[in-house]
């Protein structure tokens, strides 16, 4: 692999006291690709997004490097101007007590960026929210609007990677489509890298060209979609998930 | 567009945050003003306070002019509420009491508000070490019992309002730490804080603009309720003659002064004991419609 790539984990491994939530995990994701993180509950894929974006306090080892320059358990200002995340639960993920207007204005501030009213309008336009909704709280907007508003806090500050975590999971479904879809239109746009944590298997052949297997911690196989799709998987726990996802939508 | 109709206020596509702002502040007063204990509660506050601040227009004597000749005297036209062991007016005392009382209150909430709110927002927001100490010494003044601590300053320093406003701010800090500091830990790992820590925000800027605001509710709802207990300090501090000397007029110091007229001359001591009675009840009442609107967790 070349330096080129958008991230580069290398043998990561994050451990909670004595539990090691995951035990030395590598993948590379070339800029402007987008590689899935799948499996069960407790696999440890959502720990790896969290170190990924710097959350993690408890302390990671391993070589985490973003476009080329490594990382380190704290990170600068710059960085969060080239890597956001997109969090699984809208209703959380909205400060309760603030307007659209100020969470959007928040990450501007904190840059001093200055055109903040063009940018929070366009911001609001490129996820598909009326500007009217503006000067809403979250408690009047629906749970895929919030979500909306969460992507577009993301994409507010120009980033070139994108981590979602579990991005559509708390979405009704109906909703689910039209946010896979948005996120797709806004990855086409704007070349962006996404890196999506899931446990469906759906989400990552709508959204992801490759993907990576967690079972317990350990990433037991990479693939691309196309092999996946094709059912040609090899380690027995991604057949596994395989036959469940096609066993629900089969009716 | 600055005109506060009832539209404006409770529009659902606010067009600026000023509207937006305002929007949530009158919902809040309509929850508020639904609740009838809530509404006599703050009444009666607004009573007191207009009493005690227009206590030279509404006296119908000076406070502390004597007239030993008509000492003790049941309530009567001239004195509404009859004269104490001096012969002095008492409802022109009560009111004028009510500034030292009130005033005292004001103060000691003014300074214990801030300081618990600082403390446990940083305490709770930063955790580990600095947590401990924090806590520690939270712990040390939460120790002190409220009079004797009390007691103790008067002896360093001197009786008076000042050093029992002191004594009270000193002791009555850190259950408002506390409660910030556990508010913040509900808080501090919440998506949406994660989300401002990945826009690059100082700890400070998270903790002001972020944390402590969440906080604020519950913090005022304890205070309003604990305004009530503030109130029989500053008034047991003046009973045991620690706050407010005489000729000042204080409520808890007037009863402290009749008591032993109770028996024969009752009407002396129950004005102002039926006064720090009211603000005491109002309060509290005030505060449970509050704790109501305002908690988020009653929801």
């Amino acid at each position: 692999m070349t330096t080129t790539d958008a991230i580069r984990v290398d043998d990561l491994k994050v451990r909670y006291g004595d539990f090691e939530a995951v035990k030395g995990v590598s993948f590379d994701v070339p800029a402007g690709g987008s590689f899935g993180l799948v499996g069960e509950s407790g696999s440890g894929k959502s720990t790896i997004l969290r170190a990924l974006a710097g959350l993690d306090r408890s302390g990671w080892t391993g070589g985490i490097a973003f476009e080329g320059r490594t990382v380190a358990r704290t990170r600068d200002r710059a960085f969060f101007r080239s890597v956001q995340m997109v969090f699984q639960d809208p209703y959380g993920s909205l400060h309760p007590r603030q307007t659209v207007d100020r969470i959007l204005c928040e990450p501007l501030d904190v840059h001093g960026i200055a055109d903040t009213e063009k940018r929070i309008a366009r911001g609001l336009d490129e996820v598909g929210i009326p500007q009217a909704f503006r000067f809403r709280y979250p408690h009047q907007l629906s749970g895929g609007q919030r979500q909306r508003i969460a992507i577009a806090r993301a994409l507010i500050l120009e980033p070139r990677i994108l981590l979602l975590d579990e991005p559509t999971s708390a979405l009704d479904v109906s909703v689910q489509a039209e946010i896979l879809n948005l996120l797709v239109d806004l990855r086409e746009e704007r070349g962006l890298t996404f890196v999506t944590v899931t446990h469906n298997l759906a989400v990552v052949a709508h959204l992801c060209d490759r993907l990576g297997v967690m079972q317990a911690g350990v990433m037991v196989e990479q693939l691309s979609v196309e092999d996946l799709r094709l059912g040609r998987a090899r380690h027995p726990h991604t057949r596994e998930l395989r036959a469940l996802t096609v066993g629900l939508e089969a009716p | 567009m600055k005109t506060f109709s009832r539209e404006w206020l409770l529009s659902e596509t606010p067009a600026s945050r000023a509207q937006a702002a305002w929007g949530r502040r009158y919902r809040l007063l309509l929850d508020l003003t639904s609740n009838g204990l809530a509404v006599a509660g703050f009444l009666i506050v607004v009573v007191c306070l207009v009493a005690s601040l227009g206590a030279p227009w509404f006296a119908t004597h000076d406070p502390s002019l004597q007239e030993l000749g008509n000492r003790l005297a049941r309530p009567s036209a001239t004195h509404w509420l009859g004269t104490d062991e001096l012969g002095r007016d008492v409802w022109s005392r009560m009111l004028w009491g009510g500034r030292v009382t009130l005033g005292m209150v004001i103060v000691v909430v003014m300074a214990v508000a801030p300081v618990g709110l600082a403390v446990g927002c940083i305490s709770g927001y930063a955790g580990g070490t600095v947590d401990r100490v924090m806590m520690r010494v939270t712990d040390v003044f939460l120790a002190f019992p409220r009079l004797v601590l009390a007691l103790a300053f008067v002896a360093a320093l001197k009786p008076g309002v000042e050093s029992a406003i002191l004594a009270i701010v000193l002791t009555a800090w850190p259950p408002y730490a506390r409660l910030a500091r556990a508010e913040t830990l509900t808080i501090r790992d919440a998506d949406f804080i994660a989300a401002v820590r990945l826009t690059g925000a100082s700890p400070a800027r998270i903790v002001l603009r972020h944390v402590a605001p969440l906080c604020v509710p519950s913090l005022v709802v304890r205070v309003t309720l604990d305004l009530g207990t503030f109130i029989l300090t500053a008034a047991a501090l003046g009973f045991l003659g620690m706050g407010a000397q005489p000729p000042s007029p204080e409520w808890g110091a007037m009863i402290a002064t009749t008591k032993r007229f109770i028996f024969d001359q009752w009407w002396v001591p129950t004005a102002p004991g039926i006064a720090i009675f009211m603000v005491s009840l109002a309060f509290n009442l005030l505060g449970d419609g509050l704790r109501d609107v305002l908690d988020p967790k009653q929801r």
